[in-house]
């Protein structure tokens, strides 16, 4: 069977990414997974042993003094040099900061084109084409690769479900550091780990807060509701621009696209840009005291009413009900 | 210090954008066309640099069709030195290589010690433009800066990572790109709007470029519409709202 590279990223402590597992799953429906993964150190047994349980067929651990030090080159260099081993029919990184720069180097290295942000892959009579959520959903696009590499950055969450389990060969190689044109990593700040909340790109409800939360104290009332019904917390651009909240929870054009089973916009007026991120959430729930507001729109259920009165019921009413 | 910054003329978010769903590129007839937020922060970035140094030349460039010139009228007026525009048929639905491979040659032709771009467009959010420009000019990339520190030394930023954020460095010439997290920009004063039709603004061809034609492109096969969202119940809150509303949640197993 044909191989298909996916690049596994793995974090500066060693940690390898969560988005491995769509990665290899999209990688699993095209041909035969092989992992590529850039270490300083070789790779943990349990490490190539996880991998092989999300379906790699073979690990290309390449090692280099560079990972950690050198900015997304290390990946390029690596993902070049598999290339030349497994002739690949198709390459897939997450679309993440790293996983596009990666890709974008890539494509102009060998000759390649690339595919952003896919939400579906299929492999049709051997060619392989990429499905495209546009426009916050209002478009669903299929493109492909005409005449050289497709190179595909697979959104973050979309892909379900998990490729058969495997036991991963590992082919071991040594990568030199990349000397042109590389930037250069002084340090990693680490978010806090302040909770054990789903992550917001593949939770299956996500509470999310927008302005109308008037300041982060009250921003509160948002994770009380995510930590009742076990959501993850989203939020608005102008709750982020606001302080309240970090920017990674920004869902919406420029931020994060979510499609979860349950979607609550608190306090959230549903500018275009937000619903672009979220309205293809099977089920939409809105509190808006503002009855003209655009996120009733697309609200399965709204309702107009104050937030501050609304919530702390709905808390305790879904307690009631679910003890 | 010269700095070049790539802006793109996208359709307007606020708007519902469309496709053509027969070619599925862009209706370009179906919404305004403005230069994308994110550019417009990439420029404020430039033109602080150049407040603080008037040593400092900035120039704005663009590929797009021929009304994209507004795109980079806009810059000029906000106070953009110059401006390129590279412009022609050929570059009609060029995909993220094509759109790459002739910045790159026509920074060849400008020069420059600093690119700055967005990190990802609005429309196309494929966010691997300057990833491109960079591999073709075999220059670093310090992309998706949350903030950042440009000096003839070099550029110092943090750069937003998956769990947190980087703090990364690299020397001249280099490429940046900027997130939201970047000041949002100023708007044209007058005195801005009258001196940018006095500034310079130079048309480019691809065939002056002479870009190789890449043997790899994209294509798109297929375009389908989704059926839009219809709006469901909305209650005015009496009091009972949230009892309604925790019933529907238990009645479609949502919690
Ligand atoms: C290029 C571009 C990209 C963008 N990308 C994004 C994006 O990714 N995500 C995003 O969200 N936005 C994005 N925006 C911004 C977007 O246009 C809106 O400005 C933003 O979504 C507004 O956030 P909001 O709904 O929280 O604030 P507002 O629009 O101010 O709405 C606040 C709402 O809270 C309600 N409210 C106030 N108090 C209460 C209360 N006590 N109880 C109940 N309701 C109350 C008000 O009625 C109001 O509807 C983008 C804009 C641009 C130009
Ligand atoms: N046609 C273009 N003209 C000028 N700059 C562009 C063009 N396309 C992309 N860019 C730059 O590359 C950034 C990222 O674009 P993209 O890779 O298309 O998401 C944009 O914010 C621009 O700064």
């Amino acid at each position: 069977m044909s191989n298909v590279l996916a690049l596994i990223e793995v974090s500066h402590r060693g940690e390898m990414a969560a988005s491995a597992r769509g990665l290899l799953a999209a990688a699993a429906t095209l041909g035969s997974p092989v992992a590529v993964v850039v270490s300083a150190a070789p790779l943990a047994d349990d490490d190539v042993a996880w991998l092989g349980e999300l379906g790699a067929v073979r690990v290309y651990a390449a090692l280099t003094a560079a990972a950690g030090t050198v900015l997304v080159a290390p990946a390029v260099d690596a993902l070049g040099a598999a290339i030349d081993a497994y002739s690949p029919v198709a390459v897939l990184t997450a679309n993440s900061v790293d996983g596009r720069e990666a890709a974008g180097r890539l494509a102009v290295r060998v000759g390649g084109s690339v595919l952003a942000d896919v939400v579906q892959v299929r492999s049709d009579n051997g060619t392989v084409v990429a499905r495209h959520s546009v426009f916050g959903g209002a478009y669903t696009v299929d493109s492909v690769v005409e005449g050289g590499l497709p190179i595909l950055t697979i959104r973050q969450g979309a892909i379900e479900g998990q490729a058969p389990s495997a036991t991963a060969a590992v082919d071991e190689a040594f990568l030199d550091t990349p000397s042109e044109g590389a930037a250069v990593i002084d340090g990693f700040n680490d978010d806090a780990v302040v909770s054990a909340r789903p992550e917001l790109r593949t939770a299956a409800t996500v509470v999310s807060g927008g302005r109308g939360l008037g300041s982060p104290e009250n921003f509160a009332l948002v994770e009380q509701l995510a930590d009742t019904l076990g959501a993850a917390v989203g939020a608005s651009r102008a709750a982020v621009d606001a302080g309240y909240v970090a920017q990674t929870a920004q869902v919406g054009q420029t931020g994060v696209s979510v499609s979860p089973q349950l979607y609550v916009a608190l306090g959230i007026s549903g500018a275009i840009q937000h619903r672009a991120g979220m309205q293809t959430a099977k089920t939409i729930v809105a509190i808006n005291k503002d009855e003209d507001a655009p996120i009733f729109e697309v609200a399965d259920f709204g309702i107009v009413g104050d937030i501050f009165t609304v919530v702390p019921k709905l808390i305790e009413a879904v307690k009631a009900r679910s003890n | 210090m010269k700095i070049v910054v790539l802006v793109k003329q996208v359709p307007d978010t606020a708007e519902e954008r469309k496709l053509n769903l027969a070619t599925g590129q862009l209706d370009r007839e179906a919404t305004d066309s403005v230069v994308d937020e994110i550019n417009e922060r990439a420029l404020e970035a430039a033109l602080r640099l150049k407040d603080a140094d008037k040593g400092t030349e900035v120039v704005a460039m663009t590929m797009g069709p021929a009304d994209a010139v507004q795109a980079l009228r806009k810059a000029l007026s906000m106070g953009a030195d110059s401006a390129v525009h590279i412009v022609d048929d050929s570059l009609n639905g060029a995909d993220t290589g094509r759109t790459a491979a002739t910045l790159a040659a026509a920074l060849r032709v400008t020069g420059f010690d600093v690119v700055l771009a967005g990190n990802e467009s609005t429309d196309g959010r494929g966010g691997v433009v300057p990833a491109m420009v960079a591999e073709h000019l075999k220059l670093p990339l310090l992309g998706s800066l949350v903030s950042a520190d440009i000096a003839d030394d070099g550029v110092h930023g943090v750069r937003q990572g998956e769990g947190g954020t980087l703090t990364v460095r690299a020397a001249l010439p280099a490429i940046v790109t900027v997130t939201e997290r970047f000041p949002e920009a100023r708007f044209p004063n007058f005195k801005g709007i009258l001196t940018a039709k006095r500034k310079p603004v130079t048309t480019l061809s691809a065939a002056e470029l002479d870009v190789p034609a890449g043997v790899s492109r994209t294509v798109v096969v297929a375009t389908v519409e989704r059926p839009p969202r219809a709006a469901g119940r909305k209650l005015i809150d009496d009091g009972t709202a949230a009892d309604e509303l925790a019933e529907f949640l238990v009645a479609n197993r949502l919690v």
